[in-house]
């Protein structure tokens, strides 16, 4: 049943350029992720961090 | 702005809860039976449906499945409607869910004793309940996703991000692995062979632990530990960061299960670093987990939901510690096969899964029913009881470990083996076993005291209703609010994209590692004398997977020295491109059977599954007797080989046409092999004589299954031959 995948994925040339692609995406993504991490504003941070928290003060019943 | 009234949806997650307790006790007890078995392994003997075999994937599959699935649901259910602040999306999809996922489990228990099984790991349910599970889990994701689309919470907490990735991944790695070729209602083949569908399997296996045991059960603690410690979570842009850093990687470290196997190093060396880097992103998680509680350490004291979820987040912290050590090839020579990995497990199970859910449903119970935990001392007790339960299994497992691998590896001056008898190397560890069944029962007796306390619990409360809520409903976003936003601010705003970045991130990894198995021609060197299964060959194969034997002996010799003085020269790739499935194994209970292939007579065989304690004393095998006066059904002989023909197995159509011939002649054979043995020949003489006296239906010995077991067993390993380097096509992939 994969002969027929295999047939025709065998005739890319240079098929080792798609690992450099994955760690092209993988190093890109992540300094951005960074960038992002160290500009976002404190205050999205904590209202977001409440979220759970938002609901009722009814929780300490146990 | 005008708020809106609506209902969470309460009833579907007490539905979730009581699965849940109810599945873990059963699955526990499963374990608890099997823990047993090492030390009694007579104790279910004769009972097909109850032997070792056949209940380790009801253990398991219960477990992950039944359990954690189950608290899954749960914990996603209620969380998610009180952080999208939306009632789930449709009450028939989370109906489905429920009875759905329930009926899968109870399709398991069923047919998985009764030997209905694929062998692949954590995937033995057979074709009909993989359809069936990805139905139940598209509708599980709609429904998730339908709430997202009509929430009323526009950022998506965390958890959220967790769930999502949780259920794209499942999915691919769940339809993916399940490839199969169905040859009747309850029997398929696997459509990878040998190395691609290790390879596949374990990308699919080590995925199910981070995508099933590990992201849902972070999103739930990035809900549950804030709620239990009424504090925020300490770094929100930690958990942003481990997020992503963990869904790209886990996925790649799928090979850290294939070191020193027949896998092509390439590919092992890959799964070995990501397994490293993987430590940065799981301890981020735990290190979020445990700083939540700074400031409110005072709580724990008091408060056994903080206690039993501080436990397992350090537990998670000392698995995810342990299982990228044990990706570092050396420490892996020592570790595989052996007692050491079923401590991990348990460590990562009993500890993370099982006490987060533990923390979970003690926190969840009081607030469906509306009053307080019945007893606050005996959640205590549960909390102290399976602690000592989890150290009681862990430590004697690492140190069963320890001693086997040790034992399994020394040589005398003269170059033999110290121990060469493989029973040596088991009758060392048997004191182990013991305290780790009694660990065991430690833990399961700390589930019953939850159990009682739960009972009680509901008993004083009142019924579980539905809560009413009110929130505003999102507006549009205009140009204003935007403006000054991040990007990643941006794309939490949309959950549709969102997925579909984690659905790429997660599938990078399995691509790079999985499709040049697919099509690099001389990924498997291809080794000329290596010929498919004769159909008697085939059967046997079909019983030895039926039977569970790959739970206790695997199929894979590694290079070293020790192995290959033990067993027979090491594994190559090429061996192995028939077998659908791969039968290598995990773990060495007995020994490996990769070369057994003519070591012992057809007799011994016959004997030893007969009573294996008579052939190789102190053995834990249970015995067979069943196969030994069961008939062969081989009715569907011709439809396997056409399987195997479709999956790229060379019979030929006139070898499908006198499969039948062949059989009776190859079993035949064996017949008269076992002739050679004269109490063998008294017994069978005078069964066929009582029989034919009392008109009793007499199958010969030819048409037994044990004798298609024996016939397998005896190929196992004996087409390597090779006569000249010329034979044996190289590979620059070692």
């Amino acid at each position: 049943m994969l002969k027929y995948i295999k047939g025709n994925l065998e005739n890319i040339d240079g098929v080792e350029i798609y690992p450099i692609i994955s760690l092209v995406i993988f190093f890109v993504f992540f300094v951005a992720l960074f960038w992002w991490v160290f500009t976002t504003k404190k205050e999205h941070i904590e209202e977001v961090s409440n979220i759970p928290l938002e609901n009722n003060p009814k929780d300490d019943i146990l | 702005m005008q708020t809106e009234q609506f209902y969470y949806d309460n009833k579907i997650v007490k539905k979730f809860v009581n699965a849940t307790i109810f599945w873990g006790i059963v699955g526990m007890s499963v374990g608890l039976l099997l823990a047993f078995m090492f030390l009694f392994p007579n104790v279910t003997d004769g009972i097909s449906w109850l032997s070792f075999g056949r209940l380790r994937p009801l253990h398991t599959n219960a477990v992950i499945f039944a359990f954690v699935g189950n608290a899954i649901f749960a914990g996603v259910y209620y969380s998610s409607q009180r952080l999208l602040k939306a009632r789930m999306w449709k009450d028939w999809l989370s109906n489905l869910n429920y009875w759905g996922w329930q009926a899968i489990i109870v399709g398991a228990a069923i047919t998985l004793p009764l030997g209905y099984t694929t062998s692949k790991e954590y995937a033995e349910l057979e074709w009909p309940f993989d359809i069936a599970i990805a139905i139940i889990w598209v509708a599980f994701g709609a429904n998730l996703i339908g709430t997202i689309l009509k929430r009323r919470q526009r950022h998506l907490y965390v958890a959220i991000w967790f769930y999502l990735a949780t259920f794209v991944t499942v999915a691919v790695l769940h339809i993916i692995n399940s490839v199969e070729l169905p040859i009747s209602i309850l029997k398929s083949y696997s459509v990878y062979a040998g190395v691609q569908d290790a390879l596949v399997q374990w990308w699919y296996g080590h995925n199910a632990v981070a995508f099933f045991l590990t992201t849902p059960f972070l999103g739930l603690m990035y809900y549950f530990v804030p709620k239990a410690a009424n504090r925020p979570v300490y770094s929100y842009k930690l958990s942003i960061v481990h997020f992503w850093s963990l869904i790209f990687i886990y996925i790649w470290a799928g090979p850290h299960h294939l070191l020193y196997t027949a896998l092509p190093d390439w590919a092992q060396n890959l799964g070995v670093a990501f397994s490293i880097m993987l430590i940065a992103p799981s301890w981020g998680g735990m290190i979020n987990g445990l700083l939540t509680l700074r400031g409110a350490w005072d709580k724990v004291r008091t408060d056994p939901v903080l206690k039993f979820m501080v436990v397992a987040i350090t537990c998670y912290g000392m698995a995810t510690f342990e299982g990228p050590l044990l990706s570092l090839k050396n420490v892996n020579a020592i570790a595989h096969y052996s007692d050491w990995i079923i401590a991990h497990v348990h460590v990562g199970a009993l500890g993370w899964n099982g006490f987060l859910t533990f923390g979970m449903i003690y926190w969840l119970v009081p607030r469906l029913f509306k009053t307080s935990l019945w007893s606050i001392k005996l959640a205590n007790v549960h909390f102290w009881v399976g602690t000592l339960g989890i150290i009681m299994y862990a430590l004697p497992m690492y140190v069963a470990g320890f001693v086997q691998a040790s034992v399994w590896k020394q040589f005398n001056p003269d170059g033999t083996l110290m121990y060469g008898n493989f029973l040596e190397t088991l009758n060392e560890i048997i004191p182990m076993y013991w305290m780790r069944a009694i660990g065991g029962t430690l833990y399961i007796l700390g589930a019953f005291v939850m159990l009682y306390n739960v009972v009680r619990t509901v008993r004083q409360g009142g019924e579980v209703t539905d809560e009413l809520a009110e929130a505003e409903p999102l507006q549009r976003v205009t140009r204003k609010r935007t403006a000054k936003e991040g990007y990643h601010t941006w794309l939490e705003r949309r959950p549709v994209k969102l997925t579909i970045f984690a659905t790429i991130a997660i599938l990078i990894g399995g691509m790079v590692q999985i499709i040049p198995s697919l099509i690099v021609d001389d990924y498997v060197p291809i080794i000329s004398t290596v010929k498919p299964y004769t159909p008697l060959e085939l059967e046997g194969r079909d019983l030895y997977i039926r039977e569970g034997c790959v739970s206790c002996h695997s199929q894979m010799i590694r290079p070293f020295r020790s192995e290959v003085e033990r067993y027979g020269d090491y594994s190559r790739s090429g061996e192995y491109v028939y077998d659908h499935p791969f039968l290598w194994g995990s773990k060495r209970t007995g020994p490996d059977l990769f070369r057994v292939g003519g070591k012992y007579s057809d007799n011994w065989h016959l004997n030893h599954f007969y009573d294996p304690q008579s052939t190789s004393s102190g053995s834990i095998m249970p015995s067979y007797k069943w196969i030994i006066n069961s008939k062969l059904d081989k009715s569907q002989t011709e439809d396997k080989m056409e399987a195997m023909i479709t999956l790229g197995v060379p019979y030929s159509l006139e070898e499908v046409e006198r499969a039948q011939e062949w059989m009776a002649e190859q079993g035949a054979q064996i017949e008269k092999n076992l002739y050679a043995d004269p109490d063998f020949v008294k017994t069978y003489e005078a069964d066929k004589k009582y029989a034919a006296e009392n008109g009793e239906d007499f199958v010969e010995m030819r048409n037994r299954e044990v004798v298609a077991l024996i016939a397998y067993l005896q190929r196992l390993g004996t087409d390597l031959k090779i006569k000249s380097p010329d034979e044996v096509t190289l590979t620059k992939n070692q």
